[in-house]
């Protein structure tokens, strides 16, 4: 099956190695994969796979050491370190398995983060970071701190964070492996509302079986390879029998 | 990003804390033990201060400091005054006395015996009497806090009389009458000072073949003090000074053959290291605490630069508010000494030197932190 949108994100035989001599472990030995416009791709497999590694390098926080990676018609191999910053910046959202939230900022502070890490004027960037909390159903809690909401709530709070600039790749890892169940499917539920578009592309690493319902397609790695990527509704009975 | 470095901060409230705690004590050890040997220095040579009228001391060429007395022959002041550019010259007494106290015991004082004719050269302030009152039979002035303090009569219960003008005392065996009562800046001895004239003075004191300690030389108007000095050195083969040269050299005495200034300097390094050892620990601590936000910040696309004035911010902050009470408190505690034996001198410069101080401490703290956050690599914040 061909999608029709334009390639958002293409990785052809990337390599990266960690360490050196017996040390030595080749965390992605080729990695190929196509992300289209629009879609929401997941990134799973057995612990040590590389899905981190492969999502970091394409999110531009690792170098990778072989191999093409183009997001959105460019190459951070071909940055300097303070364009890379930049452009993460402006086009990239993420979220953390442990929300990373600064524990002495309010809820609606740390939305506002990436807006003043792009130089919106604090109340602007306040404001805007309200309106978003509104829309991930925390609207009354914009004067919350990190340590007075639940995990979820937390999580929220990063989704929120991750889509308040308007980036147009958003990369979460493992965003609900530190909820319950019922939490993480309403978390993933609100990622899909918020963070899917149709130019915007949205890669989640996971370990959990039950929210593979929300990828268009699903990407499985093992030892540095993508082993397959299948779209979802067989995908996620072949795992469910594993 | 400003308000977010210095939320970081003070929502860390242990290890603000801790960093404050630590610059402010550096701040106030550097600082106080600074004032107090400041003070000690310009004890030293008060006596000197004091004595604003004459504009060149002259005195015998091996002297090292004011203190340091080596008389000279009574002619020698003739001869200066024969110098051209001399409007005039007048001899000094300066020496150490034994004060009989009522109760029998005695009390080393301070002795100046001015000018018979002009007086130059007396207290800077006459709280009670008059100077002219020296050229009464007997008469001395004694200074205030040598009146109500070591010369004063202690009676059996304890209450101290201080003495008074019309009180007699015993100076060397002789009897001298208090005409009045000065104010002198305190000295390095802290020891009564008693004045009278030069000629009383050469009776009370012990035998000498020489008895005068200076030659208080008034410039005639116009004249370069320097050149002057130059004059009356080649001219006698005695010692000319200006005031200020006097007092250089009496600083430089103390400075090199007391073990004084090497004492405080230890105690400001010590204040110095650890100001760097408590704070700067602490502060990296703090950003070690903070390191995962960091990479976060940086991930999400904030620039080292952006990170380095976060901390830059946060360093500025506590350095702030260290040395604000740090000095606060070493001001506090020389107000509450102002009236007790301690010296306290803390002039604008003492101050721009503690600033200086916690800035280097600040910023080696800093810098710590700064190395740590620019190494961070992003690729952390995914690491659980
Ligand atoms: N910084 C590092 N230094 C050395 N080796 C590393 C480093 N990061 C990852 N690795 C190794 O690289 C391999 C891939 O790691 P990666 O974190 O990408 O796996 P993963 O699929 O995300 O695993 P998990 O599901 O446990 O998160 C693993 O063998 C891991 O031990
Ligand atoms: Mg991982």
């Amino acid at each position: 099956m061909k999608n029709k949108n334009p390639v958002a994100v293409r990785c052809k035989g990337v390599t990266k190695t960690y360490g050196t001599g017996d040390t030595q472990v080749h965390a992605l030995s080729g990695v190929n994969l196509e992300v289209y416009a629009g879609e929401h791709m997941m990134l799973v497999g057995p612990s040590g796979s590389g899905k981190t590694t492969l999502i970091s390098i394409i999110a531009g926080v690792l170098d990778r050491d072989g191999g093409e990676c183009v997001v959105f018609d460019h190459d951070f191999a071909h940055m300097s370190r303070y364009e890379k910053t930049r452009y993460r910046g402006q086009n990239i959202g993420f979220v953390f398995q442990l929300f990373n939230l600064i524990p002495s900022l309010s809820a609606a502070e740390n939305v506002a983060v990436p807006l003043l890490i792009n130089g919106v004027r604090r109340r602007e960037a306040i404001d805007r970071a309200r309106e978003i909390l509104g829309r991930v159903g925390l609207g009354n809690r914009t004067f919350s701190l990190p340590e007075e909401l639940s995990g979820g709530q937390q999580q929220r709070v990063a989704i929120a964070r991750a889509i308040v600039h308007n980036p147009r790749l958003i990369v979460c890892d493992e965003p609900t492996s530190a909820l319950d169940h019922e939490t993480g499917h309403k978390v993933m539920e609100l990622l899909c509302q918020v963070a899917v578009g149709t130019d915007r592309v949205l890669i989640v690493v996971t370990h959990d079986a039950r929210i593979f319902e929300f990828a268009s397609r699903i990407a499985k790695m093992d030892d540095g390879h993508i082993i397959s990527v299948t779209n979802t509704p067989c995908y996620v009975s072949d795992e469910k029998k594993e | 990003m400003n308000f977010i470095a210095l939320k970081m901060l003070v929502g860390n409230r242990a290890k603000y804390l801790g960093i404050i705690i630590g610059l402010t004590f550096a701040s106030l050890l550097i600082t106080q033990q600074a004032a107090i040997f400041l003070g000690l220095m310009t004890r030293t040579y008060s006596f000197l201060a004091d004595t604003s009228l004459p504009d060149i001391w002259v005195v015998d060429p091996k002297i090292q400091f004011v203190d340091d007395l080596k008389p000279l022959k009574e002619t020698e002041s003739l001869r200066v005054r024969s110098v051209e550019g001399v409007a005039w010259a007048v001899p000094m007494y300066k020496g150490l006395l034994k004060a009989r106290l009522p109760n029998g015991t005695f009390q080393t004082c301070n002795f100046i015996g001015l000018d018979d004719e002009t007086l130059i050269g007396g207290p800077p302030e006459i709280l009670q009497g008059r100077l002219a009152d020296l050229r009464r039979s007997d008469a001395v002035i004694v200074d205030i806090v040598g009146a109500t303090g070591k010369l004063a009569t202690v009676l059996p219960d304890g209450r101290r009389i201080p003495l008074r003008i019309g009180d007699t005392m015993e100076l060397n065996d002789h009897r001298a009458v208090v005409v009045g009562i000065c104010r002198v800046q305190r000295t390095f001895q802290s020891q009564p000072v008693v004045y009278t004239t030069f000629s009383r003075a050469t009776i009370f004191a012990p035998r000498e073949r020489k008895l005068m300690s200076f030659i208080l030389v008034k410039a005639k108007p116009g004249q370069d003090f320097h050149e002057l000095c130059q004059r009356i050195r080649q001219i006698t083969g005695l010692a000319a000074y200006t005031r200020e040269e006097f007092i250089t050299l009496t600083v430089q005495y103390y400075m090199k053959y007391t073990g004084i200034p090497i004492n405080f300097g230890i105690t400001v390094v010590l204040g110095f290291i650890v100001g760097i050892a408590i704070a700067g620990q602490t502060f990296h601590n703090f950003t070690l605490d903070n390191l995962r936000y960091f990479g976060t910040l940086k991930a999400m696309g904030a620039s080292d630069g952006m990170l380095l004035r976060m901390i830059m911010l946060q360093a500025t902050m506590v350095g702030c508010i260290g040395y604000g009470l740090g000095v606060g408190a070493a001001s506090a505690l020389g107000f509450m000494s102002g009236s007790t034996e301690l010296s306290f001198q803390l002039p604008w410069q003492l101050l721009l030197f503690s600033a200086i101080a916690v800035t280097l401490i600040c910023v080696a703290s800093a810098a710590l932190s700064m190395l740590k956050v620019i190494r961070l690599e992003p690729a952390i914040v995914f690491k659980s």
